[in-house]
């Protein structure tokens, strides 16, 4: 961990710890034996080398998979034995008290794990753990979470979130995100990006039905692996990418209904028959960010024009009060970036 | 500190400016809710100062003073602030507008929010519960950018539930006014 420089960036920040961070307005803090101090007490490990994993904690890989300034990830999942995930409603799976999930994080060695476990009372515990530089432990990070634990880039800061930060995004449906119908197909869409080629062996939709972990799930979807309906390939890939990166707190309910901007992605309409909720609140729709200076009726995505697409400005800066998402990132996803303007430019129809 | 400042700052120019913007006050989006609950945050909303940066402050025939045709709806859209001030080294850290709803500072140059209940530039579109969200975690929208200074969440956060529901019932009861406040700036360089 660095030190802060005394930059303006600094003063900054040092402002906005002062209005955000008094301890007072710290969320309540779990019940001191809730957490494990270690990571390898929450059950991850099948022993104390921290390398290989229990025999009922079970690896995923989502197929649109979240950008977190290039880290590598890699996920676990353990449902309690004689509990199965309700996978009833496909758009909201439930999952049973007990669940546990594991997120690593890495650039060229483990920085942190990210975990999650559902309480009897059906909220969630959330916390990360911190790898020492050797791998060899990992302990609890506090509640605020750790600034500048490692570097992105040349002076880019590698940030673990706060307690109270998860719950911002892990606001859809049950909380879990990353592991769902559509994460899980093995109908993989090629051009996602930063995801890996394929599903590895056991980690698709059908192995974790087999396995007992998930029920409920519509015969359809095992018949036919659930994918996003769309006109194209790349428009495919661009929704995918909202769904992950946007869509879960841009949706129809939670408390940014009120802006009608609905960007997940939806499996009800399997065939497409109705256009997205992802195009139909965003393509020719105005704006309501309107920085100084800006045109007075900048569209959400401008068909056509992403230059002139507020998505477009608002995932190419990382300025911290305008940037998308608000958090996780200090780096532009630049090949995101890239396929959601192409698909704005090549694939949506100008406006006449 | 708000008030000192004003006093302390330059007002003409801008007050001129502020003074002579239309009000644009309409009906409200017609929300109703318990008088008591309505009553309850009025009284907590004056006790807590909202409207002496949520209103924006112009010359009455006292002085300066809030301007009730405004009431609650942030920065005036029309009033374009020119480039903060660049302060020297030392002690002094913020600068305010004469209107006390655009304020400058290490975090950048932030605007006072329309806090009535027009649907398409104040809180009309909220839910108690996006409400409630924005004052407990300090974020836009309660999952946003984050609330800047000077806005002072993380005291008003820790009121009950029932006193943000209150107060969040009074201002949907004010007027709306029609008044799109700009998106804050970053810090300079």
């Amino acid at each position: 961990m660095k030190a802060c420089r005394p930059s303006l960036r600094g003063l900054a920040l040092a402002a906005l710890a002062l209005a955000s961070c008094a301890p007072d307005a710290a969320p309540p803090a779990p019940a001191p034996d809730e957490l494990p101090a270690h990571l390898a007490d929450t059950g991850l490990y099948a022993d104390a080398t921290l390398r290989d994993v229990a025999p009922d904690v079970w690896p995923y890989d989502p197929q649109y998979p979240l950008w977190t300034d290039g880290a590598t990830k890699r996920r676990w999942i353990h449902v309690p034995a004689g509990s199965a995930i309700d996978a009833t409603d496909p758009e909201a799976w439930v999952f049973p008290a007990g669940t546990r999930l594991w997120k690593e994080f890495a650039l060229g060695r483990r920085l942190e794990t990210r975990y999650m476990e559902k309480r009897a009372d059906g909220s969630w515990l959330r916390a990360s753990y911190v790898w020492s530089d050797d791998g060899g432990d990992a302990v609890l990070a506090p509640a605020g979470g750790v600034a500048h634990l490692a570097e992105v880039a040349p002076g880019v800061p590698y940030d673990v979130p706060g307690r109270a930060d998860c719950a911002t995004c892990h606001s859809r449906g049950d909380g879990v995100l990353g592991f769902d119908a559509l994460q899980l197909s093995a109908e993989r869409d090629p051009l996602a990006p930063h995801a890996n080629a394929g599903v590895p062996a056991g980690q698709d939709l059908a192995a974790f039905v087999a396995r007992g972990l998930v029920r409920g799930l519509p015969a359809d979807l095992l018949a036919r692996p659930p994918r996003i309906p769309a006109r194209t390939p790349r428009e495919r890939a661009a929704l995918g990418y909202l769904d992950t990166h946007c869509g879960s707190c841009h949706r129809d309910d939670g408390p940014l209904a009120g802006l009608g901007l609905t960007l997940g992605a939806e499996l009800r309409d399997r065939d497409g028959d109705h256009p997205p909720r992802a195009l139909v609140t965003t393509v020719g729709r105005p704006s309501r960010f309107r920085p100084p200076g800006a045109p007075s009726c900048e569209a959400r995505i401008e068909p056509g024009a992403p230059e002139l697409s507020t998505l477009v400005e608002r995932m190419a800066t990382r300025d911290p009060l305008r940037q998308m998402p608000p958090l996780g990132t200090h780096l532009v996803d630049v090949d995101a970036l890239h396929l959601i303007e192409t698909w704005i430019r090549e694939d949506l129809e100008p406006t006449p | 500190m708000s008030k000192s400042l004003i006093t302390s700052l330059s007002l003409a120019a801008v007050l001129v400016a502020a003074s002579s913007l239309p009000a644009c006050e309409k009906a409200s989006a017609g929300a109703t809710f318990a008088p008591a609950s309505v009553e309850r945050g009025r009284y907590l909303t004056v006790a807590l100062g909202c409207a002496d940066c949520h209103t924006p402050w112009h010359v009455g025939p006292n002085g300066p003073e809030p301007d009730a045709s405004r009431g609650l709806s942030g920065h005036p859209a029309e009033l374009v602030m020119p480039p903060a001030p660049e302060l020297p080294e030392g002690p002094w850290l913020v600068s305010a507008a004469a209107t006390n709803t655009a304020w400058a500072g290490p975090w950048g140059v932030s605007f006072t929010s329309n806090l009535t209940p027009d649907v398409e530039t104040g809180i009309g579109s909220w839910s108690e519960d996006t409400f409630l969200a924005s004052l407990r975690t300090g974020k836009h929208l309660g999952m946003g950018r984050p609330i800047l200074p000077p806005m002072p969440w993380p005291g008003i956060g820790r009121l009950t539930d029932d006193d943000l529901r209150a107060i969040f019932a009074y201002l949907k009861s004010q007027p709306a006014v029609s008044n799109r406040v700009p998106e804050p700036l970053p810090p300079r360089g």
